[in-house]
């Protein structure tokens, strides 16, 4: 798809984020900040929604939680009954006690394990997997906001650059995907 | 600015107390000729003097768990903490009332080790008497409250002069952090010991070690679920303009962990008994299983799933309605817990929650929720001078 896309660095975050408050005021799309450390507050400014990443949480670990009780009930209850210091295990119930531990370990392990691996995939960022960010200086001191113009129909690439440049930039950079 | 007890939380809280002392003598009148009422009425008395008391206890550990780890986020709530803690004086004076009661009656059937009939025939309780007893008992009790007071004291009087003294606030904020650290060593300690006087030497036979942290768990979550709804209840009054959603969603995050970590506790007490499955350990469980199935286990359910499955999203946590329902629903429950813990061993298996137990409470509760609101009166409702204020009136997550 061929597309423009507009790199401007800062060496301040703050500067960064009037930035992104003066440009999306004038209706501009800001596709994505690249910084070394969390701005906070810019995410309601260039409008990144809430991560789902707790919902995902949830579901790993129910699904923790089902394989464990499945488990359990198979290997210690139908496959193989165990009389283990003499507590019942002629059914799942009467034992219960007994597995919450077992059960609650399991729920945090897929859930965990779960949320790591949605999060690495999610953000391309599994080891190995080349860099996303279009300078290595974002992951130092600088920090670069980047702008599409597919996403900003209204704007031509000179509009945009003339309205990055008021913003306090120190470097800019223009790139043309194909 | 400054905080006015409105009118009507005035009359509230009189109502509450009013219809408190007439549940209360009504309940003593059809208790007349009963020989457990004495048993009775001391036993409730030491169930609300521990619960609110622990309430401002909580409180007062939740400030020095603050300045100890110097944190950010709680400056602007700062004096609604300090308004529950300031219930402390008031908590400590009904447990010394309660106390000195229990000791001038021998026990009055609540601390049968204080009966030196039981002691001379019961040779497990003699067994403990160099621990149990009424002089070490009362030198622990006040020692305990000596020194809950004057931190309570020393952190109060600071925080007013923080206040008025821009330039020294740097200083005061550092000795809090010092004093804090020490605070949280001596209730580390006493936290637990405290509890195995006032509450666990009820079953004298029986001992868990656990018990310490399963009560202090439990005071503490009372203690967030205070300082929450309060919070809710100034904001929508008008009175903290500055708190955001982000202190209201940090505030429930500790009411939904602190009620995991009680019910984590509650579990974990309770399974190691059942695994053992040791006679002496056993019958503490033994009377709340079969006298008391559906106040024991129907209050660990309440206490346990409600902030689970209720308070778990985001946006339940920073919805004021859904934390006001689970906050008062499991503000009972953890009363429930601490009358579960009292009565079997008092009463017996024939105690019920009948209407001198709920007159007490309420009237407990008006008079607590009464003091925290005159409390917040006293200073204003922002401390200004605090290092960190800048940061949380920023809070943002």
């Amino acid at each position: 798809m061929a597309d423009t896309v507009i790199y401007a660095m800062y060496d301040d975050d703050d500067v960064l984020k009037d930035g992104a408050k003066k440009l999306v005021s004038k209706g501009v799309k800001v596709t994505e900040v690249f910084s070394p450390f969390p701005i906070h507050g810019i995410d309601p400014i260039i409008g990144v929604k809430n991560t789902r990443l707790g919902i995902m949480a949830f579901l790993y670990g129910l699904t923790g939680l089902m394989l464990a009780t499945i488990g359990m009930n198979y290997f210690m209850i139908q496959d193989w009954p165990m009389n283990i210091g003499g507590k019942p295990n002629g059914t799942y119930l009467q034992n219960f006690l007994a597995f919450v531990p077992i059960s609650f370990e399991f729920t945090v392990l897929c859930g965990a394990h779960g949320m790591a691996i949605t999060y690495l995939l999610r953000n391309k960022n599994l080891p190995g997997m080349p860099a996303q960010n279009p300078d290595p200086r974002t992951t130092d001191d600088k920090f670069v906001m980047e702008l599409r113009l597919s996403e900003n129909k209204n704007f031509s690439a000179e509009d945009l650059t003339a309205m990055v440049k008021e913003t306090g930039i120190v470097e800019l950079d223009q790139k043309e995907l194909k | 600015m400054e905080f006015q007890v409105s009118n009507k939380a005035k009359m509230l809280t009189t109502v509450l107390m009013a219809v408190g002392i007439v549940f209360t003598l009504v309940g003593v009148v059809m208790a007349m000729g009963d020989h457990q009422l004495g048993t009775k009425i001391y036993s409730n008395m030491l169930v609300n003097s521990f619960f609110f008391f622990g309430i401002g206890l909580g409180a007062l550990f939740f400030l020095a768990l603050q300045y100890a780890t110097e944190t950010g986020w709680y400056a602007v709530i700062k004096r609604v903490i300090e308004a529950v803690a300031g219930f402390l004086p008031f908590g400590i004076g009904m447990m010394l009332v309660t106390l000195l009661t229990l000791s001038f009656t021998h026990g009055g059937h609540v601390y049968m080790w204080m009966d030196p009939d039981t002691v001379a025939h019961d040779s497990l309780v003699s067994g403990k008497s160099a621990y149990l007893n009424q002089a070490f008992f009362w030198i622990r009790t006040i020692a305990y409250m000596a020194i809950y007071f004057i931190f309570w004291r020393g952190f109060k009087n600071r925080s007013i002069q923080q206040d008025q003294n821009a330039d020294m606030a740097i200083d005061l904020h550092f000795k809090n952090y010092r004093k804090g650290a020490a605070f949280l060593v001596f209730f580390a300690y006493f936290s637990s010991t405290s509890s195995w006087d006032w509450i666990m030497s009820i079953d004298t036979h029986w001992f868990s070690t656990l018990f310490g942290w399963y009560t202090f768990a439990g005071t503490w979550c009372s203690t967030m679920i205070v300082l929450v709804t309060l919070t809710l209840y100034l904001k929508k009054k008008g009175y903290l303009p500055k708190v955001n959603e982000s202190h209201i969603h940090d505030l429930g995050k500790w009411t939904f962990a602190t009620s995991f970590l009680w019910s984590y506790l509650w579990f974990s007490q309770f399974m190691l008994i059942w695994y053992a499955n040791i006679p002496e350990e056993v019958t503490y469980y033994l009377t709340r299983r079969d006298n008391f199935t559906f106040l024991y286990f129907g209050m660990f359910f309440i206490n346990f799933a409600f902030p689970m499955l209720i308070l778990m999203s985001r946006d339940a946590k920073r919805h004021a309605g859904i934390l006001t329902f689970v906050g008062l629903i499991i503000f009972a429950g953890h009363w429930l817990d601490v009358w579960v813990m009292v009565m079997p061993g008092t009463i017996g298996p024939k105690a019920s929650v009948g209407l001198l137990d709920l007159g007490m409470a309420v009237l407990c509760l008006g008079f607590f929720v009464r003091v925290v609101l005159t409390n917040l009166t006293k200073a204003p409702l922002v401390a200004v001078n605090h290092p960190f204020l800048d940061e949380s009136l920023h809070h943002d997550i």
